[in-house]
């Protein structure tokens, strides 16, 4: 199985967030948990539900990443920009605080 | 100007109290998303890639100082500092707060500004010539008549659930600078043998993923039917487009499957049954356009001393009036359009500073009037020929002042993937690409009038369609792939842009694009021949032979 992360945007000021440990949502993609097995998968779905249910985040969903060095890798180039910034800004978005 | 009177007021305030109230049931878990994602959309709010996105509406493209001064206020209070103008004349700030768009919908409507009509199936926001009111080529200012249709089309009960949006375009020229025959209604207002106004109505043009040009449906509408037909148009849509399929929802696809004939045929059944019903009273119509009475311009002599001598000695002011400045109407004037294509920028990008300096610039010298161009560039429209020179000045200073109206780093590009969640492919870092590759000023002079436009999806919000020369970004196979297409127009000489073949990665499109225009240049019957007419006259095989020939 593809190793995958739950992301969603937060629904008070749509920013970028991603399931991390405990009850956390991180924005930074380093801090996010990585589905590896169907289990896994399946607890942070379930997790994710609740956290729209609950008002936190809006159109939460699985992406597809690979890890590399430890660093987490979005498989799309989508998601690759959505966790960095516009690629025609790197004074915006995550990337900003880098 | 038109200015709200207190009907128009009284409605947009209270929109904004009713967006207030359904923020705080939405944030207090009184709706869900699926209940509040129309409502904030009919705001003009949308959830992008990174943030929510607002768009605002100018309607017609015609903005005071005091509206860009707000503009540039939202931009620095509640977004990132800066603001993008898109190709249908509106404004979309890319970083704003849920929790902070009631007070900045609440700020815009002190200047009678909000996002109505910038989303949902409803009748859209109506644009409009960005020259209108300046350029003589006019038979008259186009603007009253987008006033009385916006009057007319917001809020429409019958017309707010379409099966799909509907884009309408007024144009009073032969030129049109509005791309009225790629919107599901482009209007032309004409005179007849008498000299009485009518409207030449055009129908079911479009892009997206199925571009069709516009027919002409109606030679001449006289004026006090305008909306009669209009109506007609719209109910007959309205009854048989499709609701099934939202690629096949628009009107174009209704009028092109039904044949224009029979379409035409149902709108006369339909606009003789209701002939009269919301006829324009003359002086309806009279005090519409007293909000769009000529500026007092002085009388001037038509050659400017000042202006001449500067042309002369300075080379750069020269070239800066050969793409960016107009003639205007009245003698003495010019309209100066103002390029949102620098070098580094995304098109159609502009900071609040920018903003507040033109806010300026419109008050001091272009009798508080600004326009923006569905081209994503601005416009001052009524300047004096002796003041051109230092508002080039002025602009210059801000990064505001190059000279490539209508050249080829003058590019049409959508936000693409680096902000919009339909995207699949990068649009403005090809764009900026582009301009740094052609980025002598020189060069794009020589190479003469070329519009590249440029889309990161299939919907064509970059118009890629009518690109002299077209880029679409798609996706195949997760890697970012550019189509290259040639020879369309959005102009009063519509056509679409036709594919050259296989598609560029990202590495070798801008190489694409050079490899067209050098072959253009090798091709051309003198310096006066242009890239759309040279590609009309030669057709696809030279370019597609340059292109493909060593791969």
């Amino acid at each position: 199985m593809a190793m995958k992360v739950f992301t969603a945007n937060r629904l008070s000021d749509g920013t970028v967030v991603y399931i991390g440990p405990g009850d956390t949502w991180a924005e930074v993609l380093d801090h996010a948990l990585v589905a590896a097995t169907a289990e896994e998968e399946a607890a942070l779905k379930t997790r994710a539900e609740a956290a729209v249910k609950a008002r936190l985040v809006v159109g939460a969903y699985a992406m597809p990443v690979t890890v590399e060095n430890g660093a987490i890798r979005p498989a799309s180039v989508r998601e690759r920009i959505r966790a960095a910034g516009p690629s025609n800004r790197t004074d915006l978005g995550k990337q900003a605080a880098i | 100007m038109y200015r709200y009177d207190e009907f128009d007021q009284a409605a947009v305030d209270e929109r904004v109290v009713q967006f207030r109230g359904q923020v705080e049931r939405r944030l207090k878990g009184q709706m869900t998303e699926e209940q509040f994602k129309p409502l904030r959309l009919m705001n003009g709010l949308y959830l992008q890639l990174h943030a929510y996105m607002l768009r605002v509406a100018i309607p017609y493209g015609t903005l005071s100082a005091a509206q860009m001064r707000m503009l540039a206020h939202v931009a620095r209070k509640y977004d990132k500092g800066y603001g993008h103008f898109t190709t249908r004349q509106n404004i979309q700030y890319n970083w704003p707060r849920l929790v902070d768009t009631p007070d900045i919908l609440a700020d815009l409507a002190k200047v009678q500004m909000h996002g109505i009509q910038t989303s949902g199936n409803c009748i859209r926001n109506v644009t409009s010539d960005p020259f209108a009111g300046a350029t003589a080529d006019e038979v008259e200012d186009p603007r009253p008549w987008c006033e009385i249709i916006r009057q007319w089309s917001t809020f429409h009960p019958e017309f707010s659930y379409l099966p799909r949006k509907f884009k309408i375009a007024v144009i009073a020229s032969e030129q049109d600078r509005a791309a009225i025959r790629l919107h599901d209604i482009g209007i032309r207002i004409v005179k007849d043998a008498a000299g009485e106004t009518g409207f030449e109505f055009w129908i079911g043009g479009g892009m997206g993923r199925t571009p069709i040009i516009a027919k002409k449906i109606r030679d001449f509408v006289p004026k006090a039917e305008l909306l009669d037909y209009a109506t007609a148009c719209l109910r007959v849509y309205n009854a048989l487009g499709r609701r099934d399929n939202i690629y096949k929802a628009r009107i174009k696809i209704l009028v092109h499957e039904m044949g224009l004939d029979k379409f035409s045929a149902l709108v006369d059944e339909e606009f003789a049954r209701i002939k009269g019903t919301v006829a324009l009273p003359e002086a309806e119509i009279a005090r519409i356009r007293a909000y769009f009475a000529p500026p007092e311009l002085p009388v001037l002599p038509a050659t400017s001393t000042a202006f001449e001598a500067k042309k002369f000695e300075d080379r750069a002011f020269r070239d800066f009036v050969r793409s960016n400045v107009r003639p205007h109407k009245v003698p003495g004037h010019a309209i100066v359009s103002i390029s949102l294509k620098a070098d580094g920028i995304a098109p159609g990008d502009a900071t609040a500073e920018q903003m507040d300096l033109v806010a300026d610039l419109a008050e001091r010298h272009s009798q508080n009037e600004i326009r923006v161009t569905h081209e994503q560039n601005l416009v001052l429209p009524h300047v004096r020929l002796d003041d051109v020179h230092d508002v080039w000045q002025a602009l210059k200073a801000a990064s505001l002042g190059t000279a490539n109206i209508g050249l080829v780093s003058d590019i049409i590009c959508c936000p693409g993937l680096d902000y919009c969640d339909l995207a699949n492919a990068r649009s403005i870092p090809v764009a900026e690409a582009i301009q740094r590759r052609f980025a002598d000023l020189e060069r794009q002079h020589a190479i003469g009038g070329l519009k590249i436009k440029m889309s990161g999806c299939i919907n064509a919000c970059g118009h890629h369609h009518v690109g002299h020369i077209g880029i679409l970004g798609v996706d195949k196979h997760g890697q970012e792939l550019y189509q290259l297409q040639l020879g369309g127009s959005g102009a009063e000489d519509a056509s679409l842009a036709k594919l050259t073949g296989a598609g560029f990665p990202p590495d070798r499109i801008v190489d694409a694009v050079e490899t067209v225009v050098e072959t253009y240049l090798g091709l051309r019957d003198g310096d006066d021949e242009s890239f759309l007419a040279c590609f009309r006259r030669v057709g696809m095989a030279p370019f597609k032979a340059a292109l493909y020939e060593d791969r």
